[in-house]
């Protein structure tokens, strides 16, 4: 094992994975942003008093949790692709190969999957809420839209922080996946290094410490965040 | 939607469903024979065994499967001398072996959790219990412990397994054709990503059906004395169904 491969600069190939985990660590950050939003539309739905709009929460969260993840990647890689090609073909007379932008792509799968996830989290956390609470709320004569921002969203996301730690875990780790349609993130960077310099095991298990570091350090920061969010709650 | 195209997909699909299937669940087996005794050394005195066992699971929990399966498919090739002196390299240069290995190894960190929570979750009158009326360690855990451990994990094991089905997939990228290798040759041969992703996604959804089920049924078997009428009714209906 050459650790020398691993150096700064044109020497080794320790800025190309640096720079990849940079890229993991933006894609997984994008695609949690994007699974709060998708999750808390869809613990909307599963909360909602109409029977159509839980229908659809329920079957998003069970076709995402139930389907590969990597089934979904190469879905919409391959189908956005083919998706582009058409437009292209029939808007702008384009003749000849799109390549589907893998960035957005990524995002939009690790997203999705993410947001399945997250859902469950957030609905939980919206029950988890003492129902006098939001009976105050309304007695004191405050609107949905108000109630919602003082009384609900501060308390929900203090229940739910604990296991948003996990999904954003999970986030981070899904994004290796996105490797296998060309995104140039951890894995693809050590896959790189790792077929011109014939030292598989050097780059991968570079690939694993870098990851074995992203998880701790936001486990950390997960931890910190959840002593300050419940700085103001009486604990035993 | 091109049902021409779903028609001739459905078979080869199929047809690699036993693929899917054996990677769950000898690996799942695997898993569970490792995690049990790495659960034990997790809930032991000694601090260099649950040391030891956190280890283990904190690293395996923190990292992609991807990777790990990388590492032991493609790193091993790194130290092919070392392997074929070894007599090992028969071994590791199978892609199956390796995913195996990659899957057990992930399964058994956390279906360590699972069961180290259940342990310490069995009441304590039952384990004092058991040992007022003189057993020994050895015999409180296999009459006691474990048994109550198992049916407090099997909800949450449950959902093991699935995450256990889905995971085969990656086995996919070590070259082993499994449900979603097979979509992905007929993706790209057919250009028709939707059709073969509803058949290939059907698919898993079945499988994990079945599991969540088989999982449900189990554990009203497991718990005779939990077991109330309405439990019983709606768990036969959805055997019917």
């Amino acid at each position: 094992m050459d650790l020398t491969q691993l150096a700064w600069g044109d020497a080794g190939w320790g800025d190309e994975l640096a720079r990849g985990a940079v890229m993991t660590f933006v894609v997984a950050t994008f695609a949690f942003a994007l699974g709060i939003l998708i999750g808390s539309a869809f613990a909307a739905a599963k909360l909602s008093r109409f029977w159509g709009l839980r229908l659809l929460g329920d079957f998003y969260t069970t076709v995402v949790r139930g389907v590969p993840e990597l089934l979904i990647i190469f879905l919409v890689f391959f189908g956005g692709g083919s998706m582009l090609r058409y437009l292209g073909n029939s808007l702008f007379g384009f003749e000849g190969y799109v390549e589907p932008p893998v960035f957005v792509i990524g995002i939009l799968c690790i997203g999705v999957s993410a947001g399945a996830y997250a859902t469950e989290v957030i609905r939980a956390a919206v029950l988890a809420i003492p129902k006098g609470q939001i009976e105050a709320a309304r007695a004191i004569g405050m609107g949905p839209t108000l109630r919602l921002r003082r009384i609900l969203i501060p308390q929900a996301a203090r229940f739910a922080l604990p296991s948003m730690g996990n999904v954003w875990q999970y986030t981070l780790k899904d994004t290796s996946l996105i490797s296998v349609v060309g995104l140039v993130e951890i894995m693809r960077a050590a896959a790189v290094g790792a077929g011109s310099t014939k030292e598989p095991f050097t780059f991968y298990l570079a690939a694993f410490v870098l990851f074995l570091l992203l998880t701790s350090l936001s486990n950390r920061g997960f931890i910190r965040a959840e002593k300050w969010a419940n700085r103001g709650v009486r604990s035993q | 939607m091109d049902f021409d195209a779903m028609r001739d997909a459905f078979p080869k699909l199929i047809a690699a469903v036993p693929t899917t299937l054996t990677l769950a669940a000898v690996s799942l087996c695997l898993g569970f024979g490792l995690a049990v005794p790495l659960a034990l050394m997790r809930v032991s005195k000694s601090r260099l065994l649950s040391g030891l066992a956190y280890a283990y699971v904190y690293v395996i929990r923190s990292t992609p499967l991807l990777v790990q399966m990388f590492l032991i498919y493609y790193g091993s090739g790194q130290f092919r001398a070392f392997f074929e002196a070894a007599g090992l390299w028969v071994l590791f240069r199978d892609a199956w072996f390796c995913a195996i290995l990659a899957l057990t190894l992930s399964t058994a960190a956390y279906s360590t959790e699972i069961i180290r929570g259940a342990i310490q979750a069995v009441p304590l009158g039952q384990v004092e219990a058991a040992r007022a009326v003189g057993m020994s360690g050895v015999l409180q855990f296999r009459r006691v412990v474990f048994p109550i451990a198992m049916r407090l994990a099997l909800p949450a094991y449950g959902n093991e397994i699935i995450l256990m089905v889905k995971s085969t997939s990656l086995a996919s990228t070590i070259t082993i054709v499994e449900v979603t290798g097979v979509a992905k040759q007929i993706i790209s041969n057919t250009f028709q990503p939707v059709e073969v992703f509803v058949i290939a996604g059907a698919i898993y959804l079945s499988i994990n059906f079945i599991v969540s089920r088989a999982v449900t049924v189990t554990e009203i078997w497991l718990n005779p004395h939990l077991r109330t009428e309405r439990a019983i009714r709606s768990t036969t209906a959805a055997a019917i169904h």
